[in-house]
């Protein structure tokens, strides 16, 4: 499966006064796992509706294996699918039902449906469950039915808002599972993600901060342009240690990850340095230790970065 | 695989899995095939125009043979019961007032003497005017009966070819039976509810679960979707339809003179318009609780009272009798009635059906031009 590239040109909307995705440019090769990163507002869902022809760009445009979403949606909406945030299967519709009606709407024929569910069961493990209501499955089970929805008519272009969110461990895995094959086969793939570990997986990512790209690149490009360096430090109290090293002219940016607290450092300030600064303040320290700078850092300090400026 | 053009494939999806969701949504279903023949039996019995039995209280002050057999004839007629006899005419008031009596006759003293002595008798009739319409009618009874009272009294046995003979037949509805009236024009009041009703929750209620961005992302097009989601709405309403006129038929006696096949071909117009004006309310609403209580107000009052259904179109005044025109019930009403009162044909009702035509267009167009398969 070729020519399922993606070219975004100026894509813009606005909601009245509010700009909720600003002249977004990018492009996606055919085959490409393409992340699309960035907080609550940022305009992740309302870049991937438009994508998906069902949001209306104020401006710009976006090509779809070549084909115009803004001029020819027609001609876009059969190789691409689209998969919704919020679950937009019936369901008062069985698993089967749901799966044919989409067949039925993407024209697949009949004879090549019994090996497609085939594969679709076995990648999801719904086989078990095909007469059942989609609305008793399961959170994870429903984002599997949503997916084999997706790829029952073979799309070249996958556009999939937050896939995984708020899915249980295991059916994270067999979702990403069944992507990776979709990707082996050439299928191009655009999500949005909370999980720093999903971005972590895509081949570029693009952080996206109030509708604004704020940095797009490889995972590991991202990472080596963050300035300075990370050091990990686990407290008996992180909220205090945090609020110490801020007080600290040495540290960029303190932030706490879980319990963790996370200071972007100049290169040459060690970690034991700042475990003598903590103690001195007062604080018990477990643990400091420099870390591999995270997606998470790059973010944190690209988005601070971008409000420091406003 | 292109995406242009009418696919039958997927139309008919849509239509097996808005078939598949309304077998499983019992409030679709109870408002599908019970609604119509509960609304048919409740309205049937219900409503009628025929003034029957008139409660009638009389006060004799005359107390003759003469003021008797008058009360009698009331009572003969059928269509006075008397129920009360008052002693004084202060209680007149007091027993229309109450509603012990919908009418009071009063017969003053010396009635047979002025009826013997050729003076000329009167009688006061008293009538409860809350009811206009029963107080018309029960005026149009008395008059008439005390009329061949008197002309009984003045010829005495004698017989005299009067000057005009009128003889009055009633065409079509020979009992006047208001029964044969109302249940044709309650199959197109029913028929406009339910079929608006039942559309106006199909696409708000795929906006409001979400199911709408999925299925606006496929190549499904809006003429699919909103012809899709219609025609199991079409064949319900078919069958309703059929099913209310083989009741009127058989509980309350209505006649069906006409053609079987006009009637359901005007059926098929009427609700064509009606569910896509149902589909066009559902569209521009997007929640369910809107799109039924704006379907319910748009369809049952112009139906119930601008459609001719109760009220005599012609004697209202000029503003909503143009109003009348835009509203659909109208002519199915006149059509229904016209096939199964009169057994009129397409000669007659060709008229009726343009306009249908026209309203199926108009509903179909506003429906498929007001969903936009673009959220937000």
């Amino acid at each position: 499966m070729t020519g399922g590239s993606v070219v975004v040109e100026g894509l813009t909307r606005r909601f009245g006064a509010l700009t909720a995705v600003r002249e977004l440019t990018f492009s996606v090769a055919a085959g490409e796992l393409f992340g699309l990163v960035g907080p609550d507002g940022a305009g992740k869902t309302t870049t991937l509706r438009m994508l998906a022809g069902v949001l209306r760009p104020s401006a710009g445009d976006a090509l779809l294996g070549g084909r115009s979403v803004a001029r020819e949606p027609d001609h876009v909406r059969p190789q691409i699918a689209y998969m919704p945030q919020r679950f937009g299967l019936y369901e008062d519709l069985t698993v089967r039902e749901n799966l044919s009606f989409y067949a039925d709407l993407y024209r697949v024929p009949r004879a090549e449906r019994p090996a497609r569910l085939e594969r679709l069961y076995a990648f999801s493990n719904l086989g078990p469950f095909q007469d059942r209501l989609a609305g008793k499955l399961s959170g994870g089970m429903k984002q599997k039915l949503s997916l084999s929805c997706a790829l029952i008519h073979r799309p070249a272009i996958l556009l999939l808002d937050e896939p995984t969110f708020g899915v249980d461990p295991i059916s994270r895995r067999d979702l990403w599972l069944i992507l990776t094959e979709m990707i082996a086969e050439g299928v191009t793939v655009i999500l949005s993600t909370a999980y720093m570990d999903e971005a972590e997986r895509c081949d570029r990512v693009a952080l996206l901060n109030e509708g604004l790209v704020l940095a797009l690149d490889t995972p590991a490009a991202l990472r080596a342009g963050l300035e300075g360096a990370v050091v990990a430090i686990r407290a008996e109290d992180a909220r205090r240690a945090r609020d110490v090293l801020r007080q600290l002219s040495d540290i960029r940016r303190a932030s706490l990850f879980g319990e963790t607290v996370h200071a972007v450092v100049a290169e040459w300030v060690g970690a034991d340095s700042l475990r003598r600064e903590l103690s001195a303040a007062g604080v018990r320290v477990l643990d400091a230790r420099r870390v591999e700078p995270s997606l998470e850092d790059v973010f944190i300090q690209r988005v601070a970065g971008e409000e420091a400026h406003a | 695989m292109s995406g242009m053009g009418i696919s039958l494939t997927r139309l008919l999806a849509v239509s097996r899995k808005e078939w598949i969701q309304l077998r499983r949504d019992p409030r679709s279903m109870a408002l599908a095939f019970v609604l119509p023949l509960l609304m048919l039996l409740l309205f049937g019995y219900a409503i009628t125009w025929d003034v029957r039995e008139l409660d009638l209280a009389v006060l004799d002050q005359d107390g003759t043979s003469a003021s008797r057999s008058l009360v009698e004839a009331f009572e003969a007629s059928g269509y006075f019961t008397v129920v009360e006899r008052l002693e004084a005419y202060r209680e007149a008031d007091a027993a229309v007032g109450a509603g012990d009596a919908a009418s009071v006759l009063v017969i003053p003293p010396g009635f047979a003497a002025d009826l013997s002595a050729r003076r000329g008798a009167a009688v006061q009739l008293l009538l409860d005017g809350a009811d206009a319409n029963s107080a018309t009618i029960a005026f149009g009874f008395a008059d008439a009966i005390v009329d061949g009272f008197s002309r009984r009294v003045v010829l005495e046995g004698r017989t005299v070819e009067p000057a005009i003979d009128a003889r009055i037949r009633t065409l079509y509805n020979p009992t006047l039976e208001s029964r044969n009236m109302i249940v044709p024009g309650l199959i197109g009041v029913i028929m406009m509810t339910i079929a608006a009703m039942l559309t106006a929750l199909t696409i708000a209620r795929e906006w409001e679960r979400g199911t709408m961005e999925q299925l606006a992302s496929t190549p499904a097009t809006r003429v699919e979707i909103v012809l899709g989601k219609l025609l199991p709405y079409v064949a319900i309403g078919v069958l309703d339809v059929a099913v209310t006129a083989v009741a009127g038929v058989l509980v309350f006696g209505v006649p069906f003179r006409g053609s079987v096949v006009i009637f359901l071909g005007q059926t098929v117009l009427f609700l064509v318009g009606a569910l896509g004006l149902g589909v066009f309310i559902s569209a521009a609403a997007k929640t369910q609780l809107v799109a039924t209580q704006v379907a319910l107000i748009a369809t049952l009052l112009p139906a119930m009272l601008l459609s001719g259904f109760l009220f005599e179109i012609r004697s209202m005044p000029p503003l909503l009798q143009g109003i009348t025109y835009l509203v659909p019930a109208r002519y199915y009403i006149t059509a229904t009635r016209g096939v199964m009162l009169k057994g009129v044909g397409p000669e007659t009702l060709w008229v009726q059906a343009a306009f249908m035509v026209g309203f199926a267009a108009l509903g179909l167009f506003a429906a498929t031009r007001v969903f936009r398969k673009e959220i937000a």
